[in-house]
């Protein structure tokens, strides 16, 4: 997995607490296929987002994005739908977790979710933090990730990281 | 430098003296579990990374709950490939259909958990532990796999609510209204990335099941985990039961807490959570115009013998309204077994419900009651999010086990009191009087 360094698309916007459930429902859960599950992310509140989704746009949402059950299938699903980042004014901490283990960028960034509008072309610098409505012109500074999670996602997400550091571990015995 | 109970634990379990809220650490564990959903996904990140041992066999529990016994291929499939590696792995606490239980109510049953102890599962409901004094959390199936292979996993040190409950608890109430109240007070986010510790001279009107369920719902309002104290009642509930050998930790009393709420018990009430979210609460006397057409007493929110009684004591000699349907789901098999033997399953089985094996089943739309279009269900799980049980256009009213019994009868939300009038009520109480003292018309759990 490469560095990621920016992201650029359309975003698509949501309210507050969007659950686990509405982005991939249970009865699809049979299934740990990513193509599988992107084809029925967000169909329980926003039948239009399969169609309008282009990879690499971006998700905008509200307060506790990610909120109820611990499934991985749900960055899965929209990491597979071709999202490149989720902005969000905070995520549920199960889901933030999932996120970073699984290599979905996510921002958290209370003003930049207040002031994109659905629809507006939005980029991202990771390594700044900076978030850019090109629409508007206007600009937002979130949190960059810590080094330990850009590490971790330079090895390639958590078990990447964990194999390197025993094999490590390994070689100094 | 003073601790919560949490980060007491934390610190323990990271082999520092002391640990501060935001503090990344690594923390050993001491059980790690995952379910017939979660863990194939963890099993697949455990082998594409090249592991071929586990840390430990014996703190690994694998339980297939969600989709068992299996609804169709695909589950059946997942499962075959948890009871491949179990074997491959001589997992210990490996529970397949015919032994196995909703985990979060299987795990404590078995004592399989204890106070002081840190815990991960791939499920969101894992915090239930926090009922024992044990800090546990849910986390996703990578984080799972991981630890799975080495043992620890990273935590973030959360800082802490502490919750104060004071009071006695009336006639009806339970753990369920108790949580309700506590979301509706704090939101579905009021405790977003914090532990939720309850103390209080109100604990000792909790019993080990309203504890349960309380912890059990921490994740509903964001938590990481709730955690109790552990006092007599945690001690007998642990007497020859637990597994392994516990110690006890302690809140300091002069803690730093982020804020500080009370529940008094005296001002509580039966109480529902709206559709679709939790904190959308009630009390169970405002429903009395919401007409249902199931009810759904079970999950490892609500599914133990204390739940079946509460339902059982509501449902004796009383039947489901018409066009009602009553499903029953026992948590594990001993809970199971109880009923039968303590002549519950017959109650349930007069009252016309049906009573299905242990599963999570319907709690999550999977299988054993999912809602068509425009139905409402009065359930004793624990999320009433759009679609959660079936259709996206059905409703979820979250309630006790004595509510949903209640409103099964009367055909619409209802409050046990509607039912039951007091001169009709068989253990002689009154409405108001203190848990514990009421003697029952049904068989004592022993």
């Amino acid at each position: 997995m490469s560095v990621l360094k920016k992201a650029c698309g359309t975003a698509h916007k949501y309210g507050d607490h969007v659950d686990t459930d509405v982005i991939i429902p249970a009865r699809y859960l049979a299934s740990q296929d990513p193509k599988e599950l992107a084809s029925h992310c967000m169909e329980d509140i926003d039948k239009s987002f399969r169609e309008k989704n282009r990879p690499g746009d971006i998700m905008v949402a509200g307060l506790n994005f990610g909120c109820g059950s611990s499934r991985e299938h749900a960055p899965v699903a929209i990491r597979a739908s071709g999202v490149s980042c989720v902005i969000a004014k905070s995520f549920a901490r199960i889901f933030y977790r999932n996120s970073i283990n699984i290599g979905l960028a996510i921002l958290e960034c209370p003003a930049a979710s207040e002031g994109i509008d659905d629809g507006d072309k939005v980029s991202v610098d990771f390594d700044t933090g900076v978030i850019k409505d090109e629409t508007k012109g206007t600009s937002y500074q979130a949190e960059p990730f810590p080094p330990f999670i850009r590490d971790m996602i330079a090895m390639g997400g958590l078990m990447a990281s964990l194999k390197q550091q025993a094999e490590a571990g390994k070689s100094q015995n | 430098m003073s601790m919560t109970m949490t980060q007491k634990i934390l610190a323990r379990h990271a082999g520092l003296s002391e640990v501060h809220a935001g503090q990344l650490i690594q923390a050993k564990l001491d059980l790690v579990l995952a379910n017939d959903i979660t863990a194939p996904v963890s099993i697949n990140e455990f082998s594409a990374a090249g592991f071929d041992k586990v840390f430990d066999k014996s703190r690994i529990a694998l339980v297939m709950d969600h989709f068992t016994p299996n609804k169709d291929i695909k589950s059946a499939t997942q499962c075959r490939q948890c009871r491949t590696f179990a074997r491959k792995f001589d997992i210990e606490h490996f529970y397949d259909v015919g032994e196995m239980g909703i985990e979060h109510a299987l795990l404590p049953e078995k004592g399989l958990v204890a106070p002081g102890e840190a815990i991960i599962g791939a499920d969101s409901h894992t915090c239930t532990y926090g009922a024992l004094g044990a800090f546990s959390t849910g986390v996703g199936s990578t984080d799972l796999g991981a630890a799975m292979a080495v043992g620890y996993t990273w935590f973030k040190v959360p800082a802490a609510i502490k919750v104060k409950i004071t009071g006695h608890k009336r006639r009806y109430v339970s753990g369920k209204d108790v949580v309700l109240t506590l979301i509706g007070k704090i939101g579905v986010d009021g405790a977003l990335y914090q532990s939720l510790e309850f103390c209080g001279e109100g604990l000792k009107e909790l019993t080990m099941a309203d504890r349960l369920t309380i912890a059990n719902m921490a994740i509903e309002a964001g938590g990481k985990n709730g955690i109790f104290p552990v006092d007599d009642i945690t001690r007998e509930y642990l007497k020859g039961r637990a597994v392994r050998s516990w110690e006890p930790v302690e809140a300091d009393s002069d803690a730093e807490y982020t804020s500080t709420l009370e529940l008094n018990l005296d001002e509580i009430d039966c109480t529902v959570s709206w559709p679709h979210l939790p904190e959308n609460t009630r009390s169970a006397r405002e429903g009395r115009d919401v007409a249902i057409d199931q009810v759904l007493i079970g999950s490892c929110t609500n599914g133990r013998i204390e739940d079946m009684k509460a339902a059982a004591e509501i449902f004796k000699g009383r039947h489901l309204a018409k066009g009602v349907r009553g499903i029953i789901i026992p948590a594990t098999q001993d809970v199971y077994r109880d009923c039968v033997r303590l002549g519950y399953a017959e109650i349930f089985l007069d009252a016309g419900c049906v009573i299905s094996t242990s599963t999570c089943g319907p709690c999550l739309g999977g299988h054993m009651g999912c809602l068509a279009a425009g139905e409402r269900c009065v359930s004793t799980t624990n999320r009433n999010f759009v679609g959660r049980m079936g259709h996206v256009e059905s409703e979820l009213y979250l309630a006790s086990p004595a509510v949903a019994a209640a409103s099964g009868i009367a055909g619409h939300i209802a409050h046990p009191e509607d039912i039951v009038s007091p001169e009709h009520e068989c253990h002689g109480g009154g409405s108001a009087s203190p848990a514990g003292t009421e003697t029952s018309c049904l068989s004592e759990v022993k």
